[in-house]
């Protein structure tokens, strides 16, 4: 009968350990909740303007961006895109490298046409993040300010954030091995700097700031509602406000 | 294959540069269907310890070893996926509840626990019968599996006989829980508008189910053939039979979901049709709907309501079976890559590149692929899995 024993206390044991091991992510969350509450809720709240009537296309934007985050050849956290309408649908090409130059439309789309547009395109920093809800370990973070950042240190390079993110802004860093986007510049904001590629648009089809500030420019814009957001069905509360944004693009 | 028509108006197909290259590649195929070899295994062990289908006793432990094999690499594909494959335990300590992925590590890992458990009871016999009758080194091992518990009396042999029931009704749930949620994990993606639908949970369910009634059909043949012992045809015509009625079920969902899609008429369909179409149309079309879902259909309908029997039951068996498991690969790979297939920018598609010799590639997935069959061939050569095994407990002392 002892031994009839041991084999219950063993499976019991066993049923103790795995809710013990269970315990051990609960009490880890409950830490982090704890650190999110503390953290100050009334300091700035960053959001970025593209103004789609200024953007004429010059891609310095998508270069900056490149050099000052290092981009990986083959990704981008920003980029042009050049929308040619026609009646019978769009034909959309995007200044997605360093350097890129696009060609010309096709003759039979240049005839056709109605309007065309570059729409400059970056991470939304949404305030309902998917991929902040789907990383399996936090790495993804809403960080005071608005931005949405990867912690490098703990993202396990699993790609669900890039599959959650309905605006193809998240690639794999080919050097690094984990998720990347774009931040925002925070590293430049962070010292009361532009984002690289605010600071290199000549034409002010990019701005950046406070929108909790009335008096900013980015504040009023936000007061206004006349801008629109990408993919707004989506559901993600994106902070990137669009002016001017035509109807055909997604 | 190029799409007949792109989606949205687009003249020309455009991607995002950034999903330009497929991120979850053979490696997520691979993941979720040896998942499904594990639930449906189990099952059919199941369904003898827990429901008493008499007709399944010959293979109840055969299906539970071949489930255990399996899930000893279910996870091994993630693995190699990931991209800081050290960080992999960081699931389990510091998981983000918020995210459908974190709780994998538990479902995963408490699931084997129980098949592990359930295992060492349904061999403890065994394990105690060697250790009494091997000497030194060998006998240390024997031992050592017994975990030092050496009683055998009736008392004891009735409470082990309740536990492994106990364990297979618990273990239901918890296979079903283990694969639907695989299924949770791409149905709740929303930017994805071929994962995003509630039936992605059930029809992983039971694709998983069926794959893993059709691998064990395939492996007990082989197994039989291979060690010239003879084949249980009603057995076998009884697994055909519930491997008819689930897949029907299986099938009717997988179209299901296409069929609202269809008729909706909606976003998804806008993107997912020239996808059907276009890219997926060998692999989807073709393969899964058309040859690896019809063919075994006709199969196993004609099994299961003609009198066949002998050779000719055996062979439309297996022909079945062999369809159904690669129905079931090509759906996993038909979600996965062609879910990643449609851009981000709603207006173009990417193509898919098999690759032989990368981390990702084919040779890697055939390896992992083989991993459960050579770990079950290592363990049938110690443990008896079939009644007329040497050692089954069956001659030594009622099991059952």
């Amino acid at each position: 009968m002892s031994a009839c024993k041991g084999r219950r206390t063993f499976l019991l044991d066993l049923v103790a350990g795995a809710v013990a091991l269970a315990a051990v992510g609960p009490i880890r969350l409950m830490a982090a909740t704890r650190k999110d509450a503390t953290s100050a809720k009334n300091g700035p709240e960053y959001a970025f303007v593209v103004d789609v009537s200024k953007c004429i296309g010059c891609g310095y934007c998508v270069e900056a961006c490149a050099a000052e985050n290092k981009v990986p050849v083959g990704s981008v956290r920003t980029w042009v895109e050049r929308y040619v309408a026609t009646d019978e649908g769009v034909h959309i090409e995007a200044i997605d490298k360093p350097g890129k130059q696009l060609s010309p439309p096709p003759e039979d789309v240049m005839k056709n046409a109605k309007w065309s547009a570059f729409i400059p395109k970056l991470c939304n920093h949404c305030e309902e993040a998917p991929c902040v809800q789907v990383c399996p370990v936090g790495a993804t973070f809403s960080a005071p300010g608005g931005f949405v950042l990867v912690d490098p240190d703990h993202c396990i390079g699993c790609g669900y954030c890039i599959q959650a993110c309905p605006y193809g802004v998240r690639f794999l860093n080919e050097e690094n091995r984990i998720a990347d986007k774009c931040t925002w510049c925070y590293h430049r904001v962070s010292r009361g700097l532009d984002p690289a590629c605010v600071t290199v648009c000549p034409t002010a089809a990019r701005t950046f700031g406070d929108r909790s500030d009335p008096n900013s420019h980015v504040g009023r814009i936000y007061a206004t509602d006349t801008w629109w957001t990408l993919k707004p069905e989506m559901h993600t509360r994106s902070r990137v406000m669009y002016l001017g944004l035509p109807r055909e693009v997604i | 294959m190029e799409p007949a028509n792109l989606p949205a108006g687009a003249l020309n197909n455009f991607y995002f540069q950034n999903n330009t290259h497929i991120d979850w590649s053979l490696m997520i195929v691979l993941y979720p269907y040896i998942t499904g070899l594990v639930a449906g295994a189990f099952v059919v062990s199941a369904l003898y310890h827990v429901f008493k289908v008499k007709e399944f006793e010959p293979i109840a432990r055969f299906a539970l070893v071949a489930s255990f094999c399996f899930g000893l690499f279910a996870a091994v594909p993630l693995l190699f996926h990931l991209g800081q494959p050290l960080r992999a335990m960081n699931i389990f300590i510091t998981p983000h509840t918020t995210s459908a992925m974190s709780i994998f590590g538990y479902v995963y890992s408490s699931y084997m626990i129980l098949v592990m458990v359930e295992l060492w009871l349904v061999y403890r016999g065994f394990f105690i019968h060697q250790a009494k009758t091997t000497k030194g080194f060998q006998q240390f091992i024997w031992k050592a599996l017994t975990l030092w518990v050496t009683e055998t009396s009736p008392g004891a042999l009735k409470l082990d006989h309740a536990l492994i029931s106990f364990l297979a009704g618990i273990g239901i749930p918890w296979a079903f829980t283990l694969h639907g949620y695989v299924g949770f994990i791409f149905g709740s993606v929303k930017a994805n508008a071929w994962w995003a639908t509630p039936l992605q949970p059930i029809i992983f369910l039971m694709s998983a189910i069926v794959s893993g009634i059709a691998m064990l059909i395939l492996m007990y043949t082989f197994i039989r053939w291979r060690t010239k012992r003879p084949i249980n045809y009603p057995m076998l015509k009884l697994l055909g039979d519930y491997l008819w009625g689930l897949f029907i079920i299986d099938v009717t969902f997988e179209t299901m979901e296409v069929v609202y899609m269809f008729y909706e008429h909606g976003h998804h369909w806008a993107v997912v049709a020239p996808l059907l179409t276009g890219p997926l149309f060998p692999s989807y079309v073709i393969g899964q709907m058309l040859l690896f879902s019809g063919i075994p259909l006709i199969a196993l309908g004609y099994v299961a309501l003609s009198q066949v029997s002998g050779r000719r039951l055996l062979r439309m068996v297996n022909l079945a079976a062999l369809c159904v498991v690669l129905q079931v690969l090509f759906m996993r790979f038909n979600v996965v890559i062609g879910g990643q297939m449609i851009s981000k920018s709603d207006r173009g598609y990417v193509d898919f590149h098999f690759q032989w010799f990368a981390r990702e590639g084919l040779i890697m997935a055939a390896i992992i692929l083989c991993a459960p069959f050579v770990t079950y061939y290592v363990i049938s050569r110690w443990l008896p899995v079939f009644n007329d095994d040497p050692g089954h407990p069956a001659s030594h002392h009622a099991h059952h």
